[in-house]
C-alpha cells in the first residue's frame, strides 16, 4: 500500500472525529460530576468541527481512500452532515433528561459519538467489510447505550433484546456477505458489481441466496416488518435521548449501506431484490401503521411510526432508479428531523420522575404550553403527511418515484396506510388541543435546548414552503454518486 | 399591484391570522377582534377588484401568475381564475367576514386562535381556488383541513371529537387517492403539474375511468354527495356556528368546483359515460336527504341535511349531458349560481341558528316555539333566509333550481320531475321548522326571556339579506361573470380526449 492510495485526507472528518472522541474519553475521566458541562460542550464542539469539515470537503465527485475501501462521494457526504446535525440534536435535547435521571456521564457522550463515527463508516464503506465494522461500532455503542440507565428493569431487557436479535441479524449480514463473496471473489462493491455485470449466470443462485441474507440484515438494521421486534421494545426501554439516536441519524446510515450493498454492488439483481423490498415495504406500512393505533405511549407509538415510514423508505430505494434513490434520501433526511422534533418535545416535558411517555400526558398542552403545542402538532400533521409540512413533500416525492415505476397500486396501497397512519397523529393533536389538562406540567431544557427545538419544528415548515433546495441538492447527490 | 391581486386574496387572511395568533392570550381578545375584524375586511377588499377588473368577454385565465416554486418537480406557483372559480374567491371573502362579525361576543375562550384559524383557512381556500397547478391546488386544498379540524374539535359541541376525527378522515381518504391521480397525470402529460396540460391531455377510456373514480372520491366526499355524506351532519352539528357557515358556504363548493376544474375536463368522455352515476346519486341525494331532513328534531341537523339535497342539485346540474354529449349549458350555470346562493342561504341558516342557540343553549326544535313574540325582528330576517332555502322566486335560491330544472327537462323528463321535488321538500322541512320553532304560543321559559338581536347580529342579518334578495332579482352580474367559462367548459367536455 502507498500513501497514494491511502489518501486519507477523504476521511479526514472520521479521523477527526475518532480522535476527539478518545481524546473526550480522557478528558472526562478528570472531570468530575459537577462540571460534566464540558464533555457535553466538548462533544458538541467535536461535532461542529466535524460537521465543518465534511462541508468543507464536499465535492460532486468521487474521491476513493484506503485502497479502494472507502469512498467520499456527494451522497455520503451529505448523509453525513445530517447524521452530525441528528446527533447533535440529541445531546442538546437530552441534556437536562439526562441530569434529571443520573445517566449525564461521560460515556454517554463518548458512545454517542463512536456510535456516530460507525454511521459515517457506513455511508463512506465501499468494501463488505468496512461496511460490516461500520455497522458493528454503531450496534455495539447503541447496545450499550440503551442500557445506560443500570438500575432500570426495562432499560436493560430493552438492551438485552437488542443486543440478542442485531446480534443474530449481522450473523445473518456476514454470512449472506461471505456468499456474495464466494460468488464473485471480492469484496468490493464496485467489483461485486461488474462481476456480476459479466458473469450473471455463473453463480447466480449463491448470489441470490446470498442476498437473501443481506436483505434480512437490512431489514432488521432498518426495523422493517418482519424484522421489526425490536423496535418497539427497544424504543420504550431505552432512555428518551438514546431513543432519539435510534430513532433518528441511523436510518440516514441504513440507508447509505442499503444504497451500497443494494444498489451499488448488487445493482444486477435489482428485479430480485425489488420483490422482496415490496414485500417489506408492503408489511411494514401496514403493520406498522395498524399496531400504531393500539398504543398507549407515545414512544411505542412513534415506534410503529417509525416502521411505517421504513416502509415508505422502502418504497423509494425499491423504484431501483435515481428518482427513487433521491426519493428516499430526501425521505430519510427529513424524517430524520422530525423524529428529532417529535422526542425533543417528549424529553422537553419530561422532568425528574415524570417521563411524559404516556399519551395522556399530552392532555390540554395547547392550553399550558401553547408554543410547544404548536410544536408539536407540525411535527404531527408532518408525519401524517399533511401540506404544507415537509412530510407531504417526502411522501409526494416516493409516491411519484413509484408510480413512475408503473406500480399504481402500490401507491395506492400506500396513502391507504397513510390514512390509517393520520388518525393516530391526529389522536395526539386531539389530546393538546381538544383536551382538558390534567396537570400543569413544567417544561424542562435550557432556553438553548428550547430555541433549537422551535428552529427544528419550525424547520418542517420552512422546507415544506421552499422544498426545491435540499431537494435538488440530494437529487445531485444522487445522480452524481450514482452513475446509472 | 393588479399583478398580485390573487397572492393578496391568499396571504392577507394568512398573515392577518398570524398576526392575531402572535398577539397571545385570551387577555388581549379585544384587540384580537378588532385585528381579525380588520384582517377579514382587508382580504374582503383586495378580492373587489376581481369582480370590477374582470373580463367578461373572456373564457380564459385572468390575474395570472406565474413562479416556479419547487422547480425539481416542475411544480410551478400557477394561480388565476377564470369564470367559474371567481366568484368562490369573493364568496369565501365575504364569508369570513362574515363568521368574524359572528363569532365576536360568541367565542369567549380563545379568541385569538379561533379567528385566527378562520383567518388563515380563508387565504387557504382562496388558494385552492385560485390555484392552475394540481400540487398548489392540492397543499391548499389539504392545509385547509388543519384549521376546520381544530375548529371543529377546540369550539364544538359535545361530541366535537368524533366529529372532527370523522370529518378529517374521511376527507383525507379521498384527497389522497387524487394526490395518485395527479401523479399518475403528470406522467401522461410528460412531466407537468399544470392543470391546463391535463386539460388537454389525450387519454385513454380505462385511465379516464380510473381517475374520475379518485377525483369522485375526493370531491364527492366534499361535497357531499350520498352515500358519503354521513361526516357533514356530524360536522355541521358539533361546529361552532362559524365552522358551519364556512363548511356550508365555501367548503362544500370546493368539491363541487373540483368536479368543474377536474373531473369533467381531464375525464370528459369518462364523464359522460358514467354520467348516470352522478346523475342518479344525485337525485338520491336530492330526494332520499329531502325525506331525511324532513324528520330531524335538530335544527343544525336540518339545514345540514338541506345542504346535502341542495349540493344534490349542484351535482345534477353538472351532469346533464343533453342527448348523450354535451352538457346542458342551463344545468351547469344553473348549478354554479345555486353554489353561490347556497353560500349566502345557508350561511344565513347557521348564523340565524347560532343567534338562538346562543341564548337558549339548545338545537332543539322542541325546546323552542313562539320566538317571534319575542325577537320580532330576527323572526322577520329568519322567515326570508327560509323562503329563500325553500327556493322562494325573488330570492337567490330561485335561480339557480329553476335554471337546473330547465335544463333537466331538455334532458330528460323524469330527472326534471324528480329535481323538482326538492322545491316541494324543500318548502316542507323548511317551513315546517320555522312553523314550530318561530310561531305559535310562547314554549317555555327560556324562550320568554329572550332578547332580539343587537346591533352586531343585524349587521350580519341586513348584509346577508341583501345578498340574498340582490342576487334573487337580478342575478346577471353572476352568471355574466361565467357565461363565457361555462361555455367554454362545455365546448371543452363536448370534444372526446380519446386516442384516435
Amino acid at each position: 500500500m502507498t500513501w497514494t492510495s491511502l489518501n486519507a485526507w477523504v476521511a479526514a472528518p472520521e479521523i477527526f472525529l475518532f480522535c476527539a472522541t478518545c481524546v473526550i474519553l480522557l478528558l472526562d475521566l478528570f472531570v468530575s460530576d459537577a462540571k460534566r458541562g464540558i464533555t457535553h460542550a466538548l462533544a458538541l464542539i467535536a461535532l461542529v468541527v466535524t460537521g465543518v469539515l465534511l462541508v468543507y470537503g464536499y465535492s460532486p465527485a468521487q474521491q476513493f481512500g484506503f485502497s479502494h475501501m472507502f469512498i467520499a462521494d456527494p451522497l455520503a457526504t451529505l448523509a453525513k452532515v445530517g447524521m452530525v446535525i441528528g446527533v447533535a440534536l440529541v445531546l442538546i435535547y437530552g441534556r437536562s433528561y439526562a441530569i434529571d435521571r443520573g445517566i449525564f456521564k461521560g460515556e454517554l457522550y463518548s458512545l454517542a459519538l463512536f456510535s456516530l463515527l460507525g454511521m459515517m463508516v457506513m455511508a463512506s464503506a465501499i468494501n463488505m467489510l468496512t461496511l460490516y465494522i461500520g455497522l458493528e461500532l454503531l450496534s455495539l455503542s447503541l447496545y450499550a447505550l440503551v442500557a445506560l440507565r443500570r438500575d432500570s428493569v426495562e432499560s436493560t431487557e430493552a438492551a438485552m433484546k437488542y443486543f440478542v436479535l442485531g446480534a443474530l441479524a449481522s450473523g445473518m449480514l456476514l454470512y449472506g456477505m461471505s456468499m456474495v463473496y464466494g460468488a464473485t471473489g471480492s469484496l468490493n462493491v464496485f467489483e461485486i458489481s461488474q462481476k456480476l455485470l459479466i458473469d450473471h449466470e455463473g453463480n447466480k443462485l449463491l448470489a441470490v441466496f446470498g442476498l437473501v441474507f443481506i436483505v434480512t440484515g437490512i431489514g432488521f438494521k432498518l426495523g422493517a416488518v418482519p424484522f421489526h421486534m425490536w423496535v418497539p421494545d427497544v424504543y420504550q426501554g431505552a432512555p428518551t435521548p438514546i431513543t432519539q439516536l435510534i430513532g433518528s441519524a441511523p436510518k440516514l446510515a441504513a440507508f447509505a449501506f442499503t444504497i451500497r450493498l443494494l444498489a451499488q454492488a448488487l445493482e444486477g439483481f435489482t428485479p430480485e431484490w425489488r420483490q422482496m423490498l415490496v414485500v417489506l415495504a408492503v408489511l411494514s406500512l401496514a403493520i406498522g401503521n395498524l399496531t400504531a393505533i393500539a398504543q398507549t405511549n407515545i414512544k411505542r407509538m412513534f415506534a410503529y411510526s417509525t416502521i411505517s415510514h421504513m416502509g415508505f423508505l422502502l418504497l423509494g430505494i425499491l423504484v431501483g432508479s435515481a428518482v427513487g434513490y433521491a426519493a428516499a434520501f430526501f425521505y430519510a433526511v427529513t424524517y430524520m428531523l422530525t423524529a428529532a422534533a417529535g422526542f425533543g418535545v417528549v424529553m422537553l416535558l419530561a422532568r425528574q420522575g415524570f417521563e411524559a411517555d404516556r399519551l395522556d400526558d399530552y392532555k390540554g398542552l395547547a392550553r399550558n404550553h401553547p408554543w410547544f403545542a404548536g410544536m408539536l402538532l407540525m411535527v404531527m400533521f408532518s408525519m401524517a403527511g399533511v401540506p404544507v409540512f415537509v412530510g407531504f413533500f417526502a411522501k409526494l416525492a416516493v409516491l411519484k418515484a413509484v408510480i413512475n415505476l408503473g406500480m399504481v397500486w402500490l401507491a395506492v396501497f400506500a396513502v391507504a396506510m397513510s390514512l390509517v397512519g393520520a388518525f393516530y397523529y391526529l389522536r395526539v393533536v386531539k389530546l393538546m388541543y381538544f383536551d382538558e389538562p390534567e396537570s400543569s406540567g413544567a417544561l424542562s431544557g435550557s432556553l438553548f435546548s428550547r430555541v433549537v427545538l422551535s428552529l427544528n419544528c419550525l424547520a418542517l415548515l420552512f422546507i415544506g414552503l421552499y422544498p426545491n433546495g435540499l431537494l435538488s441538492l440530494l437529487t445531485d447527490a444522487v445522480v452524481f454518486s450514482l452513475p446509472l | 399591484m393588479t399583478g398580485q391581486l390573487l397572492s393578496c386574496a391568499i396571504w392577507v387572511p394568512i398573515v392577518a391570522g398570524l398576526i392575531v395568533l402572535a398577539t397571545g392570550g385570551d387577555k388581549n381578545a379585544g384587540l384580537q377582534r378588532w385585528l381579525a375584524l380588520a384582517g377579514a375586511l382587508l382580504g374582503f377588499l383586495v378580492t373587489i377588484p376581481l369582480y370590477t377588473g374582470f373580463d367578461v368577454a373572456s373564457a380564459g385565465m385572468q390575474f395570472e401568475e406565474l413562479r416556479p416554486w419547487v422547480s425539481s418537480f416542475n411544480i410551478n406557483y400557477h394561480l388565476g381564475v377564470d369564470g367559474l372559480s371567481v366568484w368562490f374567491v369573493i364568496l369565501n371573502a365575504f364569508t369570513t367576514l362574515m363568521v368574524v362579525l359572528a363569532g365576536w361576543q360568541v367565542i369567549e375562550r380563545r379568541v385569538g386562535q379561533y379567528m385566527a384559524a378562520f383567518l388563515i383557512m380563508s387565504g387557504l381556500i382562496n388558494g385552492a381556488f385560485a390555484a392552475l397547478d394540481a400540487i398548489l391546488f392540492y397543499v391548499f386544498f389539504e392545509a385547509m383541513l388543519i384549521p376546520m379540524y381544530l375548529v371543529i374539535g377546540i369550539w364544538g359541541g359535545p361530541r366535537r371529537v368524533y366529529a372532527s376525527i370523522k370529518f378529517f378522515l374521511y376527507t383525507f381518504l379521498g384527497s389522497l387517492l387524487t394526490l395518485v391521480a395527479f401523479i399518475y397525470l403528470y406522467y401522461q402529460a410528460g412531466g407537468s403539474f399544470e392543470i391546463q396540460d391535463f386539460h388537454r391531455l389525450p387519454l385513454g377510456m380505462t385511465a379516464q375511468a380510473l381517475v374520475l373514480v379518485a377525483f369522485f372520491f375526493a370531491f364527492a366526499v366534499k361535497v357531499p354527495m350520498w352515500p358519503v355524506h354521513t361526516w357533514l351532519p356530524d360536522a355541521h352539528v358539533e361546529a361552532p356556528t362559524g365552522g358551519s357557515m364556512v363548511l356550508a358556504a365555501i367548503t362544500l363548493k370546493l368539491g363541487a368546483y373540483g368536479f368543474l376544474r377536474f373531473a369533467l375536463p381531464i375525464a370528459p368522455d369518462a364523464s359522460r359515460e358514467y354520467a348516470w352515476v352522478f346523475v342518479v346519486l344525485s337525485l338520491i341525494a336530492v330526494v332520499y336527504i329531502g325525506f331525511v331532513a324532513l324528520v330531524q328534531t335538530d335544527m343544525k341537523k336540518l339545514v345540514a341535511y338541506s345542504s346535502i339535497s341542495h349540493m344534490g342539485f349542484v351535482t345534477l346540474g353538472f351532469f346533464m349531458f343533453a342527448r348523450g354529449t354535451d352538457l346542458n349549458s342551463f344545468a351547469v350555470e344553473g348549478a354554479i349560481v345555486q353554489m353561490i346562493s347556497h353560500g349566502f342561504v345557508s350561511a344565513a341558516m347557521f348564523f340565524c341558528i347560532g343567534v338562538m342557540y346562543d341564548r337558549v343553549h339548545s338545537r332543539k326544535i322542541a325546546d323552542y316555539g313562539g320566538v317571534a313574540n319575542k325577537m320580532p325582528i330576527f323572526a322577520s330576517f329568519f322567515m326570508l333566509f327560509a323562503m329563500a332555502n325553500a327556493g322562494l322566486p325573488g330570492t337567490s335560491g330561485f335561480v339557480g333550481e329553476f335554471f337546473v330544472v330547465l335544463g333537466a327537462v331538455q334532458v330528460n323528463f323524469w330527472y326534471a320531475v324528480l329535481a323538482a321535488t326538492t322545491l316541494i321538500f324543500g318548502a316542507a322541512y323548511t317551513l315546517w321548522m320555522y312553523k314550530r320553532v318561530i310561531f305559535g304560543e310562547v314554549a317555555n321559559h327560556h324562550v320568554a326571556e329572550l332578547l332580539d338581536v343587537n346591533k352586531r347580529e343585524f349587521l350580519v342579518l341586513v348584509i346577508l339579506a341583501v345578498a340574498v334578495l340582490g342576487m334573487g332579482l337580478y342575478p346577471k352580474p353572476f352568471t355574466d361573470l361565467m357565461h363565457f367559462s361555462v361555455n367554454d367548459l362545455i365546448w371543452h367536455v363536448s370534444q372526446t380526449k380519446l386516442p384516435q
